[in-house]
């Protein structure tokens, strides 16, 4: 038996949350084409994603689609869009989807690891890796409504999961500012959920 | 899933640890820069990010500011030094970039803290900057530095300071200074308020040298550098030196460009005498030079 080649553990546990996230994450179409990926927020069909995926200037293009990891697509519709917020909720009609685990975006700390899965460029669950560059409580350029990860997102990325270290989601991907990526705290989509989509 | 929680962790804690020695340096106009209390009351940042002698203010990593005057700067390692009221702050934890191997995780962290990951990518000798500057080791990083890291630590995964990272020293490429080049140059400003580099006072351009010279001047190699300009009254005018002499080697070792002579005096402090091998007029000449200082180049 070859004793000397195991993978470390890291490696295992990245596999595994790695592949949980990959579930918990959708691709969101819009006549027929991609428009980018979307967090599976409850098991009963609420999806979050960002407003401007959804829509620039008015919320959802006509024939919005929503596509699991297992392959099927659904239709789906619109219960909230705040393009201040840059965040939108729809439904999809389907129960017991693998919900994503929420993480508590306030108690994230400075170079603590984060993960972002999402749909760039056509690649299917694309995952990347990064820290957290500071902490949403920290001020600086890009404002303390955001979470900031030194994290390489590409467009395809946008409104798709960060998530931490447990897989737990702490926000919702927004945007990339010179290289930091900027999530949505998990706190505010949330409150967000709360307000428009109570349970 | 426990390791990979627990890396986490340990790179969090890590950027924790660092920050508390971590200040935020007003010395340029709009944006800060980072520096790291390298020894109580004494703060090292990126020597590029202070563009003014004076009116220097630093924020502590608790938010206090506390004034700051410059001990000295040293361009050539793009390091300057502050001293600050404040000398009951913790400093940093200072570990030894020479145990960095490619490949081992670090962070570079600025004010805030902010935080950037990554790995050693390339490590190796003594190298010259384009400033001038002796840098005991090379440390290449592949991590992303963002806008005010310049000045701030690079840490390893325990938060111990394994170097100091600047974008002033490479355009191309992330680099950190290694601890004991830092701890060198804090010594030297601390004790006499800058670092004196021995100067010849030549412009010089390199040649092809003939075979027949090759044979006149034992110890020259293929090329030699002819003196193109001299500084009047500068080290090497003081010593004899003319336009068109023909250095082919100093203290021994042959000059093949330009760049072979700052290496060859560079430590050698100023006022000690160098044997420089020439070739003048078809004949082998050898003249002692005293190195003088540079001369500064102030903004």
């Amino acid at each position: 038996m070859d004793v000397g080649a195991r993978p470390h553990p890291l490696t295992s546990d990245l596999a595994d949350v790695v592949g949980r996230l990959r579930e918990n994450t959708v691709e969101m179409r819009s006549r027929g084409r991609a428009s980018g990926s979307g967090i599976i927020w409850r098991a009963d069909g609420l999806i979050a994603t960002s407003a401007h995926v959804v829509g620039d200037a008015e919320p959802v293009r006509p024939g919005a689609q929503v596509v699991l990891a297992d392959g099927r697509r659904l239709p789906a519709t619109l219960v909230a869009w705040d393009r201040k917020l840059d965040l939108a909720l729809l439904r999809v009609e389907a129960r017991d989807l693998p919900a994503a685990l929420i993480g508590d975006s306030d108690r994230l700390r400075a170079g603590e690891l984060v993960l972002a899965v999402g749909h760039p460029f056509g690649l299917i669950g694309a995952v990347v890796t990064g820290v957290v560059h500071a902490a949403p409580a920290l001020g600086g350029h890009a404002g303390p409504r955001w979470v900031q990860a030194d994290l390489r997102l590409a467009p395809g990325n946008s409104g798709g999961p960060m998530a931490d270290a447990g897989g737990r989601v702490v926000g919702v991907n927004a945007m990339i500012v010179g290289r930091l990526a900027l999530a949505v705290p998990s706190r505010v989509v949330e409150a967000f959920a709360m307000r428009c989509a109570p349970r | 899933m426990q390791t990979l929680l627990s890396l986490s962790n340990d790179l969090a804690s890590a950027v924790e640890r660092a920050a508390r020695a971590v200040v935020t340096v007003h010395a340029r106009p709009r944006l800060p820069s980072t520096g790291v209390l390298w020894r109580p009351g004494i703060v090292v940042t990126a020597e590029h990010t202070v563009r003014v002698d004076e009116e220097i203010r630093v924020a502590l990593s608790d938010g206090r500011a506390a004034p700051a005057t410059l001990v000295g700067r040293d361009p050539g390692t793009d390091l300057a030094v502050l001293r600050i009221g404040e000398s009951d702050r913790l400093a940093a934890e200072i570990g030894d970039s020479a145990e960095l191997k490619v490949g081992n995780l670090v962070l570079a962290v600025g004010y805030g803290p902010r935080a950037s990951w990554g790995v050693v990518s390339a490590v190796g000798g003594a190298w010259r900057t384009w400033r001038g500057g002796e840098v005991d080791r090379l440390l290449r990083v592949d991590l992303v530095l963002y806008p005010g890291f310049s000045g701030g630590p690079l840490v390893d995964a325990s938060g111990k300071v394994a170097g100091l990272v600047t974008s002033g020293l490479s355009r191309q490429l992330e680099l950190a200074v290694p601890t004991s080049t830092v701890t060198r140059v804090v010594d030297e400003l601390l004790a006499t308020g800058r670092v004196s580099r021995g100067y010849l006072g030549v412009g010089l351009q390199s040649v092809a040298l003939p075979e027949a010279l090759r044979r006149l001047a034992p110890g020259a190699g293929t090329r030699g550098l002819i003196v193109v300009s001299i500084e009047a009254d500068g080290p090497a005018a003081r010593a004899g030196l003319m336009l068109g002499d023909v250095l082919v080697a100093l203290e021994g070792t042959p000059l093949h460009d330009p760049g072979d002579v700052p290496a060859a005096i560079a430590g050698r402090r100023v006022g000690t005498t160098v044997t420089v091998s020439l070739v003048r007029g078809g004949a082998p000449l050898d003249l002692a030079v005293t190195l003088g200082e540079r001369p500064s180049r102030r903004r």
